[in-house]
């Protein structure tokens, strides 16, 4: 089964209190799939990225990860929860996040940071971990950076470093959440280049981005998004050139 | 040189006795802090209402009433549960409540409920974010607590913890009032039998003062420890 899809998503569904914010989202990503989600503030987009590793509990629909399920049950209130904490902590470390805030853990040294899981969670040997980490700090070209704390770092070195993090997992599929949002227009460049080239290495990516550049030259499927519901799905030359939703014209038409 | 009139070995015990009264008292208290901020923080309808029900009440009566409370009600509690014992199990159960007991119970008892809005405070303080990255990526929830909410919680914790803990040092000075020879009951029996106030208390207000000041001083490097990593605003 060497070319299990990564991740697929069916009829994602998620309500918070009367709001009805996914109004069921599948998706199915190949190997090497580069997914960019967009659209604009409220559709949904981020909620569908942090229903895939269960930041949020979908109120139904499934997600199957390199052909594992996740399994849910109902708790007391009838909320859907997930059946497994342990089956939900793998797949998490199977799926990792690189987050709009970075979030790096601020009481850790860059180098702890991207240690503390592998280590931890996938129980790979110290010695082993650190080797890994090295080499992806210079990857993301902050080698010289691995003693510092996040706090002594500038906004794009931090997101590389957690990229690093991310990478350190060797995960099936990084999710990525508006990663460049933070960032000072100027960081903005040196984050995407990084991105770019773990999509030229055949790393499955999802990405929520406001980027239509890099959405349309980097990504492989685009997912326009709209009030909780896929209004547009396809190649980025499809998507971006001949679009058929009314909503994704008017998305792309110049704002001034 | 300072004569205490054969009263120095005297004060220097009970002098030790206060530094342990005040580190068990603060143990029971970090403990029960720690327990009453979880308990606050928990889904639990009951684990709150009892935690509140907790602080609430050790925060509306007097330091010294709970401690009479304790210390007179407390024999009394024991000795009606270990009559019923006998009479149900016919097991002989006695528990000899002292005053230094006593003090380690009602003083960490106190103690816990400020430390428990301490620690419920910085807990609330840790960034969701950092939670959820830890979340984000596998770690169980012993993991999450242990590696992310306590060394980040501590920073936001350990100025209040510091002022409690100079408050609990000098609150020892009342267990002297339920008969614990402590530095205070020693200094206050010299001084009515020498009649010489000044010649007792200065002292021991010394050793207080000293023992306060090397806690500050302490805390600071804590202090400085668990705020690594965070850049601190130029004042």
């Amino acid at each position: 089964m060497a070319d299990q899809a990564p991740l697929i998503c069916k009829d994602i569904h998620k309500t918070f209190a009367e709001l009805e914010v996914l109004k069921g989202i599948s998706l199915e990503t190949r190997k090497g799939d580069v997914v960019s989600l967009i659209g604009s503030s409220g559709s949904g987009k981020s909620t569908f990225l942090r229903c895939i590793n269960l930041l949020e509990t979908p109120t139904s629909g499934d997600i199957i990860v390199h052909g594992d399920p996740i399994r849910f049950t109902t708790n007391r209130k009838g909320e859907r929860i997930p059946a497994d904490n342990r089956q939900v902590e793998l797949i998490r470390a199977k799926l990792s996040m690189v987050f709009q805030g970075f979030n790096l853990w601020s009481h850790m040294t860059v180098l702890e940071n991207i240690i503390e899981a592998p280590i931890n969670v996938l129980k790979v040997p110290k010695k082993e971990a650190i080797e890994r980490a090295e080499a992806y700090l210079n990857k993301v070209g902050i080698y010289e950076r691995k003693d510092y704390y996040p706090a002594q770092m500038s906004g794009g070195q931090q997101q590389r470093a957690a990229i690093a993090r991310a990478l350190a997992m060797e995960p099936e599929v990084m999710l990525f959440d508006e990663p460049t949002s933070a960032l000072d227009p100027e960081l903005v460049g040196e984050v995407l280049k990084v991105m770019q080239s773990l999509a030229e290495e055949g790393r499955t990516m999802i990405v929520v981005t406001h980027e239509m550049a890099f959405a349309k030259d980097v990504s492989t499927q685009v997912l326009f998004l709209h009030q909780g519901v896929i209004e547009e799905q396809g190649t980025p030359q499809k998507v971006f050139d001949n679009p058929d939703s009314e909503r994704m014209k008017q998305f792309l038409a110049p704002k001034f | 040189m300072l004569d205490l009139k054969g009263y120095g070995p005297a004060l220097l015990n009970g002098a030790i006795v206060t530094i342990e009264l005040a580190f068990l008292s603060l143990a029971l208290a970090l403990v029960l802090g720690l327990l009453g901020a979880a308990a606050k923080l928990s889904n639990s309808r009951v684990a709150i209402s009892v935690a509140t029900a907790y602080t609430t009440l050790i925060r509306g009566v007097p330091d010294l009433v709970m401690m009479l409370l304790f210390y007179y009600g407390g024999q009394v509690g024991v000795n009606m549960i270990s009559d019923y014992i006998w009479e149900v199990y016919e097991i002989d159960f006695f528990f000899q409540f002292n005053p230094f007991i006593s003090g380690v119970i009602t003083i960490g008892l106190i103690f816990g409920a400020y430390m428990t809005e301490t620690f419920r405070g910085a807990f609330l303080a840790v960034e969701t974010g950092q939670i959820e990255a830890a979340r984000a990526y596998g770690f169980s929830k012993w993991h999450t607590f242990r590696r992310v909410m306590v060394p980040q919680m501590l920073r936001h914790a350990l100025p209040g913890i510091g002022n409690n803990w100079q408050v609990l040092l000098k609150t020892t000075a009342l267990v002297s009032i339920i008969g614990l020879t402590d530095m205070v009951r020693v200094a206050e029996e010299a001084a009515k039998a020498e009649r010489m106030p000044f010649h007792f208390f200065i002292p021991v207000a010394f050793v207080y003062l000293a023992l306060t000041a090397g806690s500050e001083l302490f805390i600071k490097w804590l202090d400085k420890r668990a705020n690594v990593g965070v850049i601190q605003e130029n004042k």
